[in-house]
């Protein structure tokens, strides 16, 4: 106890602490965010809105203005619904740190639950996309094959066939899949951020969102014939070609020709 | 020699006393053969002779662990297995190689006789009195034949051989371009009232799914009924997006879109790769292929790479029961640009 | 050869009985005396093109394997194999049949993976081995055939690349085929005519497949095998080039004999280049088709790129912009897709197929050359080289440019524009830098030669002065920076003569000349004997001075000599 109470006078304590809550928060919300968040989207109460509306107004309102009508720098969200808040807050796009062509994923900024509560004060504000349940983005409930279907008609010219990830103009790209969650896959697909176009449930149905990212879930680990390289094509194979092979075999010419001692 | 101006040789250098020195430096001439240590010392000679062997060993081994991978590792359904096989199946391959390929250049390097040897070249020209003899064969040749003096036979052999060849080619061009209908290339199966479909599904589309900043990829309905799909589809895919009236800055067809929807061909009018990159902010359409950008808000004209000509847009409208439907086929040929496209 | 006695062992006196069987039959007792003990020299950029060899044999070992399980049909099935998602899929029986063959056929995978490594390697080992050919000039006399056999197999090699890529039926693969459709149709007056040509009618069609394994299986490689089979004679029959040295002459071959170091070290050799390239398919996954999917012309991916030796062309069709297009009359000219497509390769790949000839023209030299040049010793040639070598890199990059975009954080609009100027800037400027090079390298072997190496050592004369100890180079390494002629432009005779008549032939002579300036006006000569004699007298004055320096001078009398009669 002693011993405890020592440590407890010790200055980096707070910050021990903090880490080990934070890595606490992360277990936890790796392990239970998806299902308790999708039960919870339904049942947000009129507290949770009004708590997001204090967040919103002190992280967000500088550059979506009061009541979050949009200003000169950024669009005005009425109706974009709480499935784009929970993109873009919940992988860190937002709030934005500095401009650029485009959002970079970061650091998530806020805890799941001011989250919901900025997504419930957004969704207040007008009709748009509902955070899907889990249920809705169920891995193992989709067909993969149909998913790939879907996915190379509709994202692979952006994200590449297996979703590694592309190139757009002038400096924006289209973002790697495999370590977007499948919720945020799915709100994605519904609400359109940034360059990406709207899927709604009209063109890409909710089954086949769910398709989409059975086919995702599955790319990105191992892979039947070894090394990956990237999932990048024939650039980087080639890259490899000449490299480890012209390398290697080239290493073993100049063996061959030197003189033995 | 004349001195040019770029000249950067020595002979300004030279000392006057030195014109009699030789014009080139002499080849100094093989140097004497180095031994290896193995050639002087047995048991050296003794522990490269154990390496050539080991070597042959781990090539034995790997071919014992190809045939045991083989036997022993079944592929099933799943990634796990297919990689395992190949994995291991590889790498005994590579062992059974490279000991073989290690073993003999090791012996050739430390244990074949690495004395270097010489041997003359010749020039490559036949001797004067074999080309004359060549000659002489050829002229005589040519007076057996008679063919000098006979010009009408020397122009049936050369017709004859020249002609013949046609037996085979006539045919073959005839049929190597199927029904060679090129004109085929300047329409597509679209026509007046035929329903637009999602691809690859084939459900039909109302006006109102299709939301401002969304991109629907486009078949026509009945793709899969038609005898040649692929080839229709070649041609005939399309895509639809909705535009803010405000954004709209022209359109390529008066009267071709409905209520700011619109539908422009997905062939790329450079060289037909698919443009399917859509960038709901900018209205741009960019092909993956060789990055040709197209603005849709502007009559899909393009803005940016290799193509030259805008994407033709397909005239639609909506039937009686809100689906989106073609007016008619496109109003000029699709894709890469041809010769006669315009005739 | 000492002795002629029988051998006694039964082994080898199988081996005599059958030797003389075959003997009795075929005479190839004289092929067997001439070639057995033929010499090769000895160095490893010799052996590039041996890797080129070596890797065609593997393409061919695993080709055949892959035609047993392959189904060069365009008939639509459904799959039902293994992979997942895929199931339930339609698509052609070669699609199908190539994922039958990676995933459930025991080795297959492994064989696909082999094969395709394997033509990555073929033509980066048929470029790489070029290039040796092309920086030591052993293309000149009486070599220029086989070095225009060597670029027909070039293209032959890039011909068996893209038939056999595209027979998957992917949609990765397809859509190459797509481009090649455009670029086909492009072409004036005959363009639709010759896309029905090889697609059997219109685009994708069901005959290009079954086509194109004819082509990639029968056509090309036959004509390969069959020039390889010249391009070796042709090696044979000249004897191999081998690079200046002391005892190497342009009368001679220094080297080992074909039997057994050769036999040993090339047979070895393959094995080798088929054990890495094993290697390679036992641990990196190449051309994943079914991630791409089967074919349908409406999907693309990011990334659509060709292998990498057509990426060139692929670069300079992203990069020519779009106002190239033109119509005349009523009648179209795709220059934007002509020019990257067709000239540009031609203008790249044209010089370097007649460079032989160019050069000879340059040179007015009619001797044969067996001796290989040190590349700084041809600045003209290198320089040339190395600029056509930048112009094909920045292409590359072109058609690299999304990647490039992704992974360094560029914008994809500011690299093609940059690319564009570059292709017209680095070429030039390479061409002036590497010659710049190659003559600085010159002056540094001829600093060399006249003065010897710099000992670090420092002598203080009994004067005060201070001089550091250069020690002289030995017999052979003077004789690899003296041994090369120097080539001058070529001397013509006047145009008139003293009458003042004009003599014909006079301007052919002159525009020969112009091309021979351009080639060799600068220039830097080798030391000659003269000058090495002047050096020496200079240095031997100033060690004159003191004591401490005349130990070092004169002490570079070389090892004991073999005459090379």
């Amino acid at each position: 106890m002693k011993s405890l109470a020592a440590r407890r006078h010790d200055r980096r304590a707070p910050i021990v602490l903090l880490a080990l809550a934070l890595v606490l928060t992360g277990a936890l919300y790796a392990v239970l965010a998806a299902p308790s968040r999708a039960d919870a989207a339904p049942v947000t109460t009129q507290a949770d809105a009004q708590a997001g509306e204090k967040l919103f107004q002190a992280n967000c309102a500088t550059c979506h203005g009061m009541g979050a009508v949009g200003t000169s720098v950024a669009p005005s969200l009425v109706g974009v619904g709480a499935a784009a808040v929970d993109f873009q807050v919940g992988t860190g796009r937002m709030p934005l740190t500095m401009s650029g062509p485009q959002a970079q994923v970061k650091p998530v900024q806020f805890t799941p639950d001011q989250i919901s509560q900025l997504a419930a004060y957004v969704a207040g504000l007008g009709p748009g996309p509902e955070i899907p349940t889990a249920d809705m983005v169920d891995p193992s409930k989709g067909d993969p094959a149909t998913g790939m279907a879907i996915f190379r008609t509709n994202c692979a010219m952006c994200h590449n066939a297996v979703g590694a990830g592309g190139s757009l103009t002038q400096g924006k790209f289209a973002p790697n899949l495999w370590q977007t969650t499948p919720t945020h896959l799915y709100e994605a697909m519904l609400t359109g951020p940034q360059s990406m176009p709207v899927f709604n449930d009209a063109n890409i149905t909710p089954q086949e969102k769910r398709d989409v990212i059975a086919f995702i879930s599955q790319q990105g680990g191992t892979q039947p014939g070894g090394l990956d390289l990237g999932s990048l094509g024939p650039v980087s194979e080639g890259l490899w070609a000449w490299v480890v092979g012209l390398g290697l075999l080239i290493g073993a010419a100049v063996w061959i020709g030197a003189k033995s001692s | 020699m004349s001195q040019v101006d770029n000249y950067q040789g020595p002979t300004g250098n030279l000392p006057d006393g030195h014109g009699r020195a030789p014009e080139r430096f002499e080849n100094p001439g093989l140097p004497a053969h180095k031994p290896r240590l193995g050639d002087v010392d047995p048991k050296v000679d003794k522990r490269r002779q154990r390496i050539v062997l080991a070597l042959f060993g781990v090539s034995t081994l790997g071919t014992i662990g190809f045939l045991v991978a083989y036997f022993a590792l079944p592929t099933g359904r799943d990634v796990a297995t297919i990689h395992r096989s190949n994995l291991w199946l590889g790498l005994g391959l590579a062992a059974s190689l490279l000991g073989i390929g290690l073993a003999a250049i090791q012996w050739a390097k430390s244990i074949m006789n690495n004395e270097e040897k010489v041997e003359e070249r010749h020039p490559m020209a036949s001797r004067p009195e074999v080309r004359e003899a060549a000659v002489r064969n050829l002229a005589e040749g040519a007076k057996d034949s008679g063919i000098s003096r006979r010009g009408l036979l020397k122009s049936a052999v050369v017709g004859s051989l020249a002609l013949f060849p046609l037996t085979i080619a006539v045919p073959l061009i005839g049929e190597i371009g199927g029904d060679w209908n090129v004109g085929k290339l300047k329409h597509t199966m679209w026509k007046k009232g035929l329903r637009l479909t999602i691809d690859p599904s084939g459900r039909p589309i109302k006006a109102s799914d299709v939301t401002i900043g969304s991109v629907f990829h486009v078949i026509p309905d009945g793709l899969d009924k038609t005898p040649d799909p692929l080839e229709e589809k070649a041609k005939a895919v399309v895509l639809v997006v909705r535009l803010d009236p405000q954004v709209v800055k022209s359109e390529q067809i008066p009267g071709a879109s409905y209520q700011g929807i619109f539908a422009f061909s997905k062939i790329c009018t450079h060289v037909g790769c698919p443009v399917a990159l859509y960038e709901q902010q900018t209205h741009h359409l960019l092909c993956p292929c060789h990055q040709s950008t197209f603005d849709v808000a502007d009559g899909a004209r393009v803005i940016f790479g290799p193509a030259k000509r805008p994407l033709p847009q397909l005239p639609i409208t909506v039937d009686d029961q809100g689906y989106l439907v073609a007016q008619s086929d496109f109003t000029q040929p699709v894709g890469p640009s041809f010769w006669e496209r315009l005739r | 050869m000492t002795t002629t006695t029988p051998p006694a062992t039964p082994t080898g006196k199988a081996a005599a009985a059958t030797a003389d069987w075959l003997d009795q039959r075929t005479g190839i007792g004289v092929a067997v005396k001439g070639l057995a003990r033929k010499l090769f020299p000895e160095h490893w950029s010799f052996m590039l093109g041996e890797i080129a060899l070596y890797s065609f044999i593997t393409l061919l070992l695993s080709g055949v394997f892959l035609t047993m399980f392959f189904v060069p049909s365009a008939d639509e099935v459904t799959y039902n194999g293994p992979w997942s998602a895929l199931q339930g899929t339609s698509m052609s029986a070669a699609f199908a049949s190539t994922l039958k063959l990676s995933f459930e056929v025991r080795g297959g995978l492994l064989m696909r993976q082999v094969h395709h490594w394997a033509a990555l390697i073929f033509l980066a080992a048929i470029v790489t081995h070029m290039m040796r050919v092309f920086f030591t000039g052993a293309f000149r006399k009486p070599r220029e055939i086989n070095w225009v056999i060597g670029f027909v197999l070039l293209t032959l090699g890039l011909a068996a690349g893209f038939s056999g890529y595209s027979l998957p039926d992917d949609v990765l693969s397809g859509n190459g085929l797509r481009i090649t459709d455009g670029l086909i149709r492009g072409i004036p007056i005959i363009g639709t005519y010759m896309s029905y040509f090889v697609f059997g009618g219109e685009f994708p069609g069901t005959a290009l497949i079954p086509r194109l394994f004819t082509v990639h299986v029968l056509l090309v490689p036959g004509a390969i095998l069959a020039l390889v089979g010249l391009h070796l004679a042709l090696v044979f029959l000249h004897k191999h080039t081998q690079f200046p040295g002391s005892g190497r002459t342009n009368n001679n071959v220094v080297g080992y004999p074909l039997f057994p170091v050769y036999t040993a070290k090339a047979g070895g050799f393959f094995f080798i280049v088929f054990g890495v390239i094993a290697l390679m398919g036992a641990a990196m996954q190449i051309n994943p088709v079914w991630n791409y999917g089967p074919y349908d012309p409406a999907p693309v991916s990011a990334g659509a790129q060709p292998d990498w030796y057509m990426l060139f062309l692929e670069g300079s069709l992203r990069l020519t912009p779009g106002q190239l297009e033109v119509v005349l009359g009523n009648f179209t000219v795709p220059l934007n897709v002509l020019i990257p497509g067709l000239v540009i390769p031609l203008l790249l790949l044209g010089p370097l197929a007649v460079y032989p000839f160019l050069e000879a023209y340059a040179t007015g030299d009619k001797r044969e050359h067996h001796l290989l040049d040190r590349p700084r010793n041809a600045p003209f040639r290198t320089a040339f080289g190395i600029s056509i070598l930048s112009a094909f890199f920045v292409l590359v990059l072109g058609g690299s440019n999304d990647l490039l975009a992704t992974h360094f954080h560029l914008s994809l609009n500011d690299i093609t524009w940059t690319l564009r100027f570059a292709f017209f800037l680095v070429p030039p400027i390479v061409f002036a830098v590497t010659r710049r090079v190659c003559l600085a390298l010159q002056r540094k072997d001829r600093e060399l030669v006249l003065h010897g190496h710099e000992s670090g050592r420092i002598v203080r004369f009994a004067s005060g002065e201070y001089v550091e100890v250069h020690t002289p180079l030995d017999e052979d390494e003077r004789w690899i920076r003296v041994q090369h002629e120097p080539i001058r432009p070529v001397q013509i005779a006047p145009g008139e003569d003293s009458r003042g008549v004009r003599r014909k032939g006079y301007k052919s002579d002159l525009r020969r000349q112009r091309v021979s300036r351009l080639f060799f006006e600068t220039r830097v000569e080798p030391v000659t004997p003269a000058e090495y004699a002047a050096a020496q007298e200079h240095l031997a004055v100033t060690a004159g001075h003191g004591d401490g320096a005349r130990e070092q001078i004169g002490a570079g009398t070389g090892p004991e000599r073999i005459s090379h009669s």
